[in-house]
């Protein structure tokens, strides 16, 4: 999967489950506050990644999330992380 | 204190329709709503017969954080308590700023705590259940939900009575609004209508077996029926006080003069005549009207030949001399289980409203008890005054509910 190919995808499912409007996403913004996400919010972003990524992101992850941005570059480092430990046949 | 109580708005998802005039034509051309579900077959279960309940669409009425708390019954309650509310003349803005409380009938959210556990089963990680699992799944789902959603105020809490659940929300609602404790309160029942809700229930062979006809497979009281038909949605009736009614300008559909209850004290499951003439009889008494002042009884009566026959003999017993015309929609709509004490008021003060009473379609013959009885078997032009509801459940509850029209 390639970088434009998560991004995609995650803005997908923003725009779907998250109900974002797609102008509000804009890579520097911020994503706690654009999606105006609650603590309950956050576990149903758990839900998402893991269904869509297949990896559990852990709360103390999100601390250092801020942007849109940082969250694609997390989840983008963790898809590569994936990859070493699995290589893609 | 003693407040008269009114319904200013009424609202319905069943297997009839998805709003109030859909319903009516249904029960007045005495249509049913009986299909079968092939999956309950795949599934193992001795009948697939079932009420067929639309799933409503939520999406652009309800945002995402509202949506991903409602179990399935709760989204039926959303759809029916919005319609009430119109009906009643209640926008936001002034429920807002008012105390309104919630009672509603419901008794499980088996889908919701099964999806659940498959879910911790298969990932053993909880947190991949998700925000709304635990709000779908606690018995008060419909309350919490309903209650958050409509910024309710007042009263708030679910009733789990089995099958008299909807009907002893209403009995609640009415006494606290009667006591001065509350002015406004939605009642109603909710019921889950998927194969995870009625495994057990079809397991004691208490459903009709006669798939290869679904519509004519729920007979109250003919004598050959042979079970019942779980069905399922959501009713909803806005209670006020009287005196709230009219300040507001509300239309007032029929008043509640009468809450009669029992508890059998016997057998789990099976019916007691004696439980059920108790509850007839001191709903009679609170509304002050004797037997012969009830111009319909819409019967509990869901096409099991013991529930059945012990009802028969209760309505003879205490309406025996008043030849008291008598049906049950159920006859229609199955068995909705934890709604249809609500439901059925609903159905009855439809009829109450455009002066018919629905027919209980599939009544054939009679058997000892059924024979004494009025059953209107066809759909009857009748001004109806007073009528009276009858609900029972599972550890003999019993509940009746007797509502007169205003004039």
């Amino acid at each position: 999967m390639t970088n434009e190919e998560i991004i995609e995808r995650i803005n997908g499912f923003l725009i779907e489950e998250f109900e974002v409007e797609p102008e509000k996403i804009v890579p520097t913004a911020n994503l706690r506050e654009t999606l105006e996400l609650d603590s309950l919010d956050y576990v149903d972003l758990v839900v998402i990644m893991e269904s869509n990524f297949g990896f559990k992101v852990v709360a103390e992850d999100f601390i250092t999330i801020s942007t849109f941005q940082d969250f694609y570059d997390y989840v983008n480092r963790k898809v590569e992380e994936k990859k070493a430990v699995v290589p893609e046949t | 204190m003693n407040n008269r109580v009114v319904i200013t708005g009424l609202g319905i998802w069943s297997c009839l329709g998805k709003d109030l005039d859909e319903v009516k034509d249904a029960l007045f051309s005495g249509k049913s709503g009986i299909g079968m579900d092939m999956e309950r077959k795949a599934w193992g279960y001795r009948s697939g017969l079932t009420g067929i309940v639309e799933k409503p669409q939520l999406k652009g009425l309800l945002d995402r954080r509202a949506r991903v708390g409602l179990s399935e019954e709760a989204e039926y309650a959303y759809m029916a308590t919005l319609e009430a509310m119109k009906n009643a003349k209640m926008d936001m803005s002034w429920v807002e700023k008012n105390e309104v409380g919630i009672l509603y009938g419901n008794d499980s959210s088996a889908k919701a705590v099964s999806e659940a556990i498959d879910t911790i089963r298969l990932k053993k990680d909880t947190t991949l259940l998700g925000s709304g699992s635990i709000f779908q799944s606690m018995n008060c789902t419909v309350t919490m939900n309903l209650s958050t959603i409509f910024k309710l105020k007042g009263i708030n809490f679910t009733i789990s009575a089995a099958c008299a659940s909807g009907s002893h929300s209403i009995g609640l609602g009415y006494l606290m609004i009667k006591w001065g404790l509350q002015k406004h309160i939605i009642c109603g029942g909710a019921q889950e209508v998927n194969p995870f809700a009625f495994g057990s229930f079809d397991g004691l062979s208490a459903f009709s077996i006669r798939e290869d006809e679904p519509t004519k497979a729920s007979r109250p009281f003919d004598k050959n029926r042979d079970g019942l038909i779980p069905s399922g949605g959501a009713a909803t009736l806005i209670l006020e006080s009287y005196e709230s009614a009219i300040e507001r300008g509300a239309p007032v559909l029929a008043e509640v003069v009468g809450y009669g209850f029992s508890s059998n004290g016997e057998h789990i499951s099976n019916s007691n005549v004696d439980g059920q003439i108790r509850s007839l009889r001191m709903a009679l008494n609170d509304a002050n009207l004797k037997a012969n002042d009830i111009d319909y009884i819409n019967a509990h009566a869901t096409s099991t030949p013991g529930g059945d026959f012990a009802e028969a003999q209760a309505l003879d017993a205490v309406f025996g001399e008043c030849n008291t015309m008598v049906s049950s929609t159920k006859s229609m709509t199955g068995h909705e289980c934890w709604m249809a004490g609500a439901s059925e008021i609903v159905y009855s003060t439809l009829m109450m409203q455009n002066n018919f009473i629905a027919p209980n379609i599939n009544f054939e013959e009679g058997d000892e008890a059924s024979k004494k009885l009025n059953i209107v078997t066809k759909t009857t032009e009748k001004n109806i005054d007073v009528f009276l509801s009858n609900s029972f459940g599972f550890g003999g509850t019993n509940s009746s509910l007797v509502m007169k029209k205003i004039k």
